[in-house]
């Protein structure tokens, strides 16, 4: 897609997100997918940017939302303050879970992420201050800065949007930065990346933590919008999801993680009305039809059907 | 002697027993793992799928068919390994030459597919398999009662792990399986059909995990989601045990299985995050595995 097409695109969806509020869709929902949205974003920096595949990412959407909400409910934070709490717990995890699963690559690091995914969601159901079962419930939004009254879901959509914006920006910059440059030539060939001098555990470590921070910071509003902090946060289908998400909308494209979470959030808010439980076992069928044919998701595949008229253009970053 | 630190004998080794009962079926799920990722290439995150495949093709025979525990033992292993044979046949021949992720990530929603319709047609709630009657009983070994049916399932188990590391190790089949595993366009070259030896691993693979669902469903509730945490576990005991080794991937898993047995004694809250812990223990030491070469 040329530069011009592809402003044309960012304004026409940019005009519709600032009108949402106007157009009866039911803003908590709009919150809802902006959140996973942003989650999806973060995953992608990782899969996607750096082709780890992580399989646990839930434990940092969940254990901000955790911490958020607990911040809030026991110790009467602000919502800005909390959702720090919440965004260092997850830089924090990242940082120690990170640090473990770099050891290992490929396969080896899907499932290493997996087992201490795992393990934060056995601490949330068992820690004193999560609630157990029934997680934190009733947690309030707050007044951010002593200004704006987040009771209000229309002055909650702004906020979160602006956050997903402002998410949306930061990875991009991030990935066409020389950090970003430096990491994807360590996931085309990691033994040169070594060979060229790079510290790539340095690398891969940073970007693990830069999603693991992304991904707490869309669990903490998750949390305020729907004022509760449950086990499904931190649970591995969650983590499952995400990586759906990514998968289906196009790992490595800017845009595809946000179509693949709008999909996925939708199904399964609308689709339960009319399957019920069979949702589980629809997205299953949807993860299949996805690894057999169209690996590069809708979005990669959209892009590589527009630039094949120019053999030239490489396929993969599309549209960006 | 009746007491050890302030707990009696008879909970220690009666959490040891259980905790054996568990490894045997860490160990059954992890050396189907082993083998299927050894020549496939694949990690089959379907693993607790079959599992519960396993256990409910012996609940359902048994309740529409009254089909006996005996022969459940054999033919739900059989069907579901013929289901995971048409299952290699259908999608996973096709991503061979991809990257291993994307066999996880199919395997994974196979998973779903599985799971989600055992959970939306048979409910959350489960029930489980009666105790055959000939296993019903308690031994009494004087220094503690062990219910037979443990015992049966810690024998039965270790026979079967040993059974197939000697055909993989100690026989001509084995050899060729080894020797797929090493270069499998070589042995194609051969006159072998590797893509017949894949579909046939990829099913005897997946039986394992179907018996280990047999043998479990006296001893736990059979439900949709039976499987999905134990998979999470096994493949730590995979991480820490390293899938070079078939012989590793069985000691392993029963080693776990104790420890875990323990931690329940000593301290219980820890005992669902005992593996996982250990795990990244190993990791920080032997980035490999136990008995992985890397």
């Amino acid at each position: 897609m040329s530069v011009r097409r592809t402003a044309i695109f960012y304004a026409l969806i940019a005009v519709f997100a600032l009108c949402v509020p106007w157009l009866g869709i039911y803003p908590v929902f709009m919150m809802k997918l902006l959140c996973f949205a942003m989650f999806a974003c973060a995953y992608n920096l990782l899969l996607g940017f750096g082709r780890m595949l992580s399989f646990g990412h839930a434990a940092f959407f969940g254990s901000a939302a955790y911490v958020t909400s607990w911040l809030v409910t026991a110790h009467a934070w602000g919502p800005a303050t909390a959702i720090l709490g919440g965004v260092a717990a997850a830089a924090a995890l990242g940082f120690v879970i990170g640090g473990i699963a770099i050891r290992r690559h490929g396969i080896y690091f899907a499932m290493i992420t997996l087992a201490l995914g795992q393990l934060v969601y056995f601490v949330c159901l068992e820690a004193p201050f999560t609630g157990g079962e029934n997680g934190l419930q009733g947690v309030p939004r707050g007044t951010l800065f002593a200004l704006l009254p987040l009771r209000s879901d229309v002055v909650m959509y702004y906020l979160v949007l602006g956050v997903f914006i402002g998410v949306f920006l930061f990875i991009r910059r991030v990935v066409h930065s020389p950090y970003g440059q430096v990491l994807k030539a360590i996931r085309e060939n990691e033994p040169r990346a070594i060979s060229l001098g790079y510290d790539i555990n340095r690398y891969k470590l940073l970007a693990f933590v830069l999603s693991a921070v992304i991904a707490g910071l869309a669990g903490s509003l998750n949390a305020l919008v729907l004022g509760f902090a449950t086990l499904t946060d931190v649970q591995q289908s969650t983590s499952g999801e995400v990586i759906l998400m990514t998968l289906l909308g196009g790992t490595g494209t800017f845009f595809g993680p946000v179509v693949g979470a709008a999909i996925v959030v939708t199904l399964q808010e609308y689709l339960s009305d009319i399957v019920g439980g069979w949702v589980t076992a629809i997205i299953g069928v949807i993860f299949v039809a996805c690894v057999l044919s169209f690996r590069r998701g809708i979005v990669g595949e959209l892009a590589g059907r527009l630039l094949r008229s120019d053999p030239k253009r490489p396929v993969a970053g599309a549209p960006g | 002697m009746s007491e050890i630190f302030g707990i009696p004998v008879a909970v220690i080794l009666g959490q040891l027993t259980l905790g054996l009962v568990n490894g045997s079926f860490y160990a059954l799920l992890s050396l189907g793992l082993a083998v299927i990722f050894g020549l496939m290439g694949v990690v089959n995150f379907a693993h607790g799928a079959f599992y519960t495949l396993g256990a409910f093709a012996a609940l359902l025979g048994l309740q529409y068919f009254g089909i006996n525990y005996w022969a459940a033992l054999l033919l739900a292993p059989l069907a579901v390994g013929i289901v995971g044979i048409i299952v290699e046949r259908l999608f996973l021949r096709h991503l061979y030459r991809l990257d291993p992720l994307y066999g996880l990530l199919l395997t994974f929603g196979l998973a779903l597919i599985v799971e989600g319709s055992l959970h939306q047609v048979f409910g959350a709630s489960g029930e489980s398999y009666p105790v055959p009657d000939s296993l019903a009983g308690v031994l009494n070994l004087h220094f503690m009662f062990l219910p037979l049916y443990r015992a049966w399932v810690i024998v039965a188990s270790v026979v079967v792990c040993f059974g197939t590391w000697f055909v993989i190790e100690r026989t001509s089949l084995g050899a060729t399986l080894r020797a797929a595993t090493e270069n499998a366009p070589l042995l194609q070259a051969f006159g072998v059909n590797v893509p017949i030896l894949k579909a046939a691993t990829y099913g005897g693979g997946v039986a394992l995990a179907a018996l280990a669902g047999v043998l479990a469903s006296p001893v736990v509730l059979v439900n949709s989601h039976m499987g999905t945490s134990l998979v999470i576990v096994v493949f730590a005991v995979v991480v820490i045990g390293g899938m070079g080794s078939i012989l590793g991937a069985i000691v392993t898993g029963l080693a776990l299985g104790v420890i875990e047995g323990f931690t329940k004694v000593i301290y219980p809250e820890a005992s669902n995050i005992v593996v996982f812990i250990i795990m990244a223990l190993v990791l920080m030491i032997r980035p490999a595995g136990l008995f992985g070469k890397e």
